[in-house]
Formats: C-alpha cells, sequence, structure tokens
C-alpha cells in the first residue's frame, strides 16, 4: 500500500508540474487540479497508514485507530482546492473570452487602452 | 477569554454576507456598512493594541477546545499592530475607493473587501499553522475578486497568472504543513515550537525539508527575489486602489516569516541551524535592489508603484533575515511605514490614471496637477527614505541593525544604492508627468483622454493626504513606537511567555495523562464537551 500510495503523490504531482508549465490555460488549470490531488492525498498519508481503523480513541480497550486530524484537514484542503479551481476556470474563462486567446501569457497586441 | 479577540474576523465575517444578501442593490447603503465595519474594526484593533501593549499574550481558544488540539487566535503585541495596521489602512482605502468611484465599476466591491479584511486579520492573529493556511485562502480568494473588479482583458489575463501563481502557492503550503505534521504530529504553533526544539539535530532531515518548503511559500506572499514574478503585472493591472490594500498582503508574507521563523524555526534551534542565514539575506537584498531597478525603468505608473513595493519588501526582508532582535525591532518600525508608503504610492498613481492613464511621459496638464504632484513629491520622498519621514528612521534603523553582520558592507551597499537609484526613478517620473507637461504646447481643443473620467471627489484628497498625514505623524512618534517595536522583538526571541501562555491549559479536562482510560476522568471534568474523550499528549506521540 505504501508503494501504490507514494507512487501515486508522485504521478500526479509530476504529472501536475509538467501540465503548469505548458503555456495554455486549459492545461494550466488540468496541472492545477492533479497538484491539489496529489497534495491531498499526500496530506492523507501524513497519518500514517492505517487501514480498517476507526478514527476515533477508544476508551475501554486499546484498539487500532486512524489518526483523525488529517482527514480533517484533507476535506477542508479539498473544499478550499474545489472553490479554487471554480474561480480559477472563471477567470480563465473571462480572460479567454476577452481576449480571444487562452495563452497564459500576457498579450501585448489586444488593445490594452480600455482599463488601462 | 477575552471575547474582542475574535472580533477582528467575526465582524467583516458578519458584515460582508449581509452586504451581500441584504444590500446587492444599493451602493449607498453598501459604503455605509463597509465603513462602519472599519472604523468599527479600527476602534477594536486600538482596543487590542491598548490590551496587548504591556507584554501579555491573550488566546482564544475556539469552541472552547484547548491549545494543542483546538484552533487558538493569540493576540501579542505583534500581531496586535498588525491588526491595528490592516484596520487603518482599509479605512483609509475604502474611503478612497468610494471618493474615486472605483466601488461602482463593478459588483461586490465591498462585500469582497470585508472578506479580505477578514482574512487578512485572521492570519494575523491565528496560533495554528493550518488555520494560517486556511487564512491565507480567504484573504486570497478574496482578492481574486478584487484583483480583477472592474474587468478588461488586461486585468483578467493578469488575474490569471496571479491566480495560477498563488494556488501553486497554497499547494506548497499543504505539502510544508503535510510534512510538519508528520513529523511532530501537530499543528499548533506553540506546541510546534515545543516539539521541534526537542529534536535531535540528527532527526530533522524531512522536517528541514518543510521548513524551506514553508519558507518557499511566504517568500511568495512577500515577493522575494526569484518568487516575485507575479507582483508587478498583478498590482499594476488590478485597480489600483485594490493594489494599494494588497500592500498589507506582502507584509502578511513578511510577518508570517517573521512568526514561523522565530517562534518555530528560532535560529537557536537546532532543527533549524544553518537553514536561512546562507540565502535569505541574499535574496532579500536583490529583491531590494531588483525593485529600485523597476522604478528606475518602469514605463507606467502603476509598475512604479508595484516596484516601489517590491524594494520595501526587499529592505523589510533585510532586516528581518539578520534575526536578531535590533534588526526585528527596525522591521517592525519600517513594515508599517512601508505598508502606508506603497498604498499612498498607489492610490496617487490612481490619481493619476484617471486623469492623464498610466504611461510616464509629458502629457498636457491634467486637473488638479499641483495638489497631486505634491503629494507624489511626498510619497516619493517617503518610498525613497529621505528625511524628514519615516522612510530614513526605518532605514536608518536597519542600517544600524546590520552593522556587526558579517555581510554588513553589503548590506549598506545595497540600501543605500537602491534608495539612490529610487530617487532617481521617483524624480524621472515626477518630472516626466507633472513638470515637462507644463512646457508642452495644449492645442485649444485639447481634450483630456482619460479613460475613467469620473471626477474624484475632495474624499480621495482627503484620504491620500490623510495616510500622508499618518505616515508624519508615525515620524513624530518615533519614540514610543520604537520602545513598542523593541518590545516586540525581545517577545520574539524570548518565546516563552508565547508557549506557555498558548499551553497552559493543554492538561485541563484530564488531570493525568495516565489516567485517561479510568472513569475518574468524568469526575473531574467541569465542562460538558469535556466528557468526550479527546486525543490528549500520549496518544499524539503513540505514532
Amino acid at each position: 500500500m505504501e508503494l501504490l500510495v507514494a507512487s501515486a503523490i508522485g504521478i500526479l504531482t509530476a504529472a501536475g508540474i509538467y501540465l503548469m508549465l505548458r503555456r495554455r490555460t486549459f492545461p494550466v488549470i488540468l496541472g492545477l487540479s492533479l497538484l491539489t490531488y496529489g497534495v491531498n492525498i499526500f496530506l492523507f498519508a501524513t497519518g500514517r497508514l492505517v487501514t480498517g481503523a476507526p478514527p476515533i480513541l477508544n476508551k475501554y480497550a486499546e484498539v487500532a485507530y486512524a489518526d483523525p486530524l488529517p482527514q480533517a484537514l484533507v476535506l477542508t484542503a479539498i473544499v478550499i482546492s474545489f472553490g479554487m479551481t471554480a474561480v480559477v476556470v472563471m477567470i480563465a474563462l473571462a480572460a479567454y473570452l476577452s481576449a480571444k486567446d487562452d495563452n497564459i501569457n500576457m498579450t501585448h497586441t489586444t488593445e490594452a487602452g480600455e482599463d488601462a | 477569554m477575552n471575547h474582542l479577540l475574535i472580533a477582528p474576523v467575526v465582524l467583516p465575517a458578519l458584515v460582508a454576507p449581509f452586504i451581500i444578501m441584504a444590500l446587492r442593490y444599493h451602493i449607498d447603503l453598501q459604503r455605509v456598512f463597509s465603513v462602519a465595519s472599519c472604523v468599527l474594526l479600527t476602534v477594536i484593533a486600538v482596543a487590542l493594541t491598548a490590551q496587548a501593549a504591556d507584554g501579555t499574550v491573550q488566546v482564544y481558544e475556539l469552541g472552547n477546545w484547548q491549545a494543542p488540539f483546538g484552533i487558538v487566535l493569540v493576540l501579542d503585541r505583534l500581531s496586535a499592530l498588525m491588526v491595528l495596521l490592516t484596520a487603518v489602512l482599509g479605512l483609509g482605502v475604502v474611503l478612497y475607493a468610494m471618493g474615486s468611484g472605483w466601488d461602482e465599476r463593478g459588483a461586490n466591491f465591498h462585500a469582497l473587501f470585508q472578506f479580505q479584511l477578514m482574512g487578512i486579520m485572521g492570519a494575523f492573529l491565528t496560533g495554528d499553522a493550518f488555520n494560517l493556511f486556511v487564512f491565507f485562502e480567504v484573504l486570497l480568494i478574496a482578492s481574486y475578486g478584487l484583483m480583477i473588479h472592474g474587468g478588461g482583458t488586461r486585468r483578467f489575463q493578469a488575474g490569471v497568472q496571479y491566480v495560477v501563481y498563488n494556488l501553486i502557492g497554497s499547494s506548497l503550503f499543504l505539502f510544508a504543513l503535510g510534512t510538519l505534521y508528520a513529523v511532530t504530529g501537530t499543528l499548533n504553533m506553540a506546541d510546534l515550537a515545543v516539539r521541534v526544539a526537542e529534536l535531535p539535530a540528527s532527526d530533522t532531515a524531512i522536517l528541514r525539508v518543510g521548513a524551506i518548503m514553508l519558507l518557499l511559500v511566504f517568500a511568495i506572499k512577500a515577493a522575494l527575489l526569484p518568487l516575485h514574478f507575479w507582483l508587478p503585472a498583478s498590482y499594476a493591472n488590478a485597480p489600483l486602489p485594490v493594489a494599494a490594500l494588497f500592500a498589507i498582503m506582502t507584509k502578511v508574507g513578511a510577518y508570517a516569516i517573521l512568526r514561523m521563523y522565530t517562534l518555530v524555526f528560532a535560529p537557536d534551534v537546532p532543527a533549524a541551524a544553518g537553514l536561512m542565514e546562507a540565502w535569505l539575506l541574499p535574496a532579500a537584498l536583490m529583491t531590494a535592489a531588483i525593485g529600485a531597478f523597476g522604478v528606475l525603468g518602469s514605463r507606467e505608473i502603476g509598475h512604479l508603484a508595484a516596484f516601489g513595493a517590491i524594494t520595501s519588501v526587499g529592505t523589510l526582508l533585510t532586516a528581518i533575515s539578520l534575526f536578531t532582535p535590533e534588526a526585528a525591532a527596525a522591521a517592525i518600525y519600517y513594515i508599517v511605514h512601508s505598508t502606508f508608503t506603497a498604498a499612498a504610492l498607489f492610490l496617487i498613481a490612481d490619481m493619476v490614471m484617471e486623469r492623464q492613464g498610466g504611461e510616464i511621459t509629458a502629457k498636457p496638464v491634467m486637473a488638479h496637477s499641483g495638489l497631486i504632484s505634491a503629494l507624489f513629491f511626498v510619497a516619493a520622498i517617503a518610498m525613497a527614505g529621505m528625511p524628514p519621514l519615516s522612510g530614513f528612521l526605518g532605514k536608518l534603523l536597519v542600517l544600524d541593525a546590520a552593522r556587526d553582520h558579517a555581510l554588513a558592507p553589503w548590506v549598506w551597499a545595497v540600501i543605500l544604492i537602491s534608495s539612490l537609484v529610487t530617487i532617481l526613478g521617483l524624480a524621472r517620473a515626477g518630472t516626466a508627468i507633472f513638470w515637462k507637461s507644463h512646457g508642452l504646447d495644449t492645442p485649444e481643443d485639447y481634450v483630456a483622454e482619460a479613460p475613467n473620467p469620473a471626477p474624484s471627489t475632495a474624499l480621495t484628497f482627503v484620504t491620500v493626504i490623510g495616510l500622508l498625514g499618518l505616515l508624519g505623524l508615525y515620524t513624530v512618534a518615533a519614540g514610543p513606537v520604537m520602545r513598542y517595536a523593541e518590545a516586540t522583538a525581545a517577545d520574539l526571541f524570548d518565546r516563552r511567555a508565547y508557549v506557555e501562555t498558548v499551553l497552559a491549559n493543554r492538561d485541563r479536562p484530564v488531570e493525568d495523562p495516565n489516567d485517561a482510560h479510568s472513569h475518574d476522568t468524568f469526575h473531574h471534568a467541569d465542562h460538558n464537551e469535556d466528557t468526550y474523550p479527546q486525543p490528549d499528549a500520549q496518544s499524539e506521540e503513540s505514532h
């Protein structure tokens, strides 16, 4: 399981970074999503990998338990990254519709006059 | 518990949704509530600063969960000062935005503004590293909305870059926090300080990786040199009053570095030994230098103000990266000065841009040219660090604090030369915009081609004069402020009071960790929530 989780984090992060270095906004946003998936699994794994254990202490017996804190952290991180991805998609769409170009760089050929 | 501690976070968090839901179509009422909220925040911040001024550290336990397990807000001298700075700046910027009509050029300006203030206040007050991440995200998501306020192609494109850059930073932040948690089993800053200090130096390889990743995140926020590329395009293309508020955001990064790297990864902790000395100071010096050259080379006044902000961040981080109490006191003095100066310069840049566009070239004389040029002159003196304003004192303090450092000649040379280059750049811009325009032959039928010909009201001038007046006051009050800053720096480097206050209640419900599994616990419990089993120190360490 350790190998599976570790390689999943590695592959997601590597693919995310590769896509983020592309020039168009769509691959960049996909890359960001992959990176956030990678970081979510990483966060989940920071509480050690335990299978089949409840995330709660048992008062009356010494039972194995999963660390609940990373689970709470990863929930927060998922919600935040989901919201952020939605925002970046909307802004990228606005930029694309406005500039007729989804290059991530600032295009100097567009009419900059209207608000500059 | 003192509930005033959480007021700076709760107040804007209540006002913002109220503005969205109840006042969406009433710009006048939005303005009333937004200004009222900012005024109230300033009053609260003054009260909090007065409470913290004697050195007491106050802790607010959210949901009454004790420190290492629940989230805490911590008020000490440093966070009180930063909260006050944010509140005053927020009030100034919201008044300017109303006076210039910027808040009407798109939807929901005031609601986003309040959310932004909420995030900044929370970031300054929190005592929990993951909560710091959450407040960073709150302030960022509000800043994304403010950044593209008013719309326009260039602004959207700059907005995409800004959002993508910050999302990468947020992911890095999560990686760093995960690494810290995996090693120490805690994310409470005071608890982190205890655990990190206990680790022997041989076991800290992963922890040091986490510490460096965290520093990179804060360096992105503070726009430290190799990671500063997002700032000029974002700030220059954002609505400039918004950029004036963003002047505090680079300081959030600087504050986080100052807090985390004196509390958790202090230079005397074996886990952090040798982590930053080698390169943080050179990077800060290069930031100051590149900012100065950016000021000299800017073709637009928005870029000029943005590079001015970068050079002041460079000076600030130079002081922070010396990691001595004297340098930290100088940094704390300079942080207030540089925030107000950068904000004032952005607002003046907006005045120019509203009247004749952003280019730094001679154009026919604009309206209110004399008054604006006088304000620009004062702000330029403050930015360049010339007497008589507080920039001079701040830079002098930084230079004085660096005197015994091994790299002192470099610090002196870079700060003095970059100040000179900044003076040249500001003088060039001021001459081109305000002076040469009088020599031009203005055609009889000339109409100013201002992109936004909305007339600025007196309120904009009052706000900018007020901000610059505060700078003057800050210079006059340098003595008391420096005593406060020195006390703050002493607190930072003697972190026992902070750690002990935050962790004072960690054993409150369970008297003895060894009794945690016995029924006696119920008899000791004096609150309802204490009857729930809580993870105690023992179970945290059992991993």
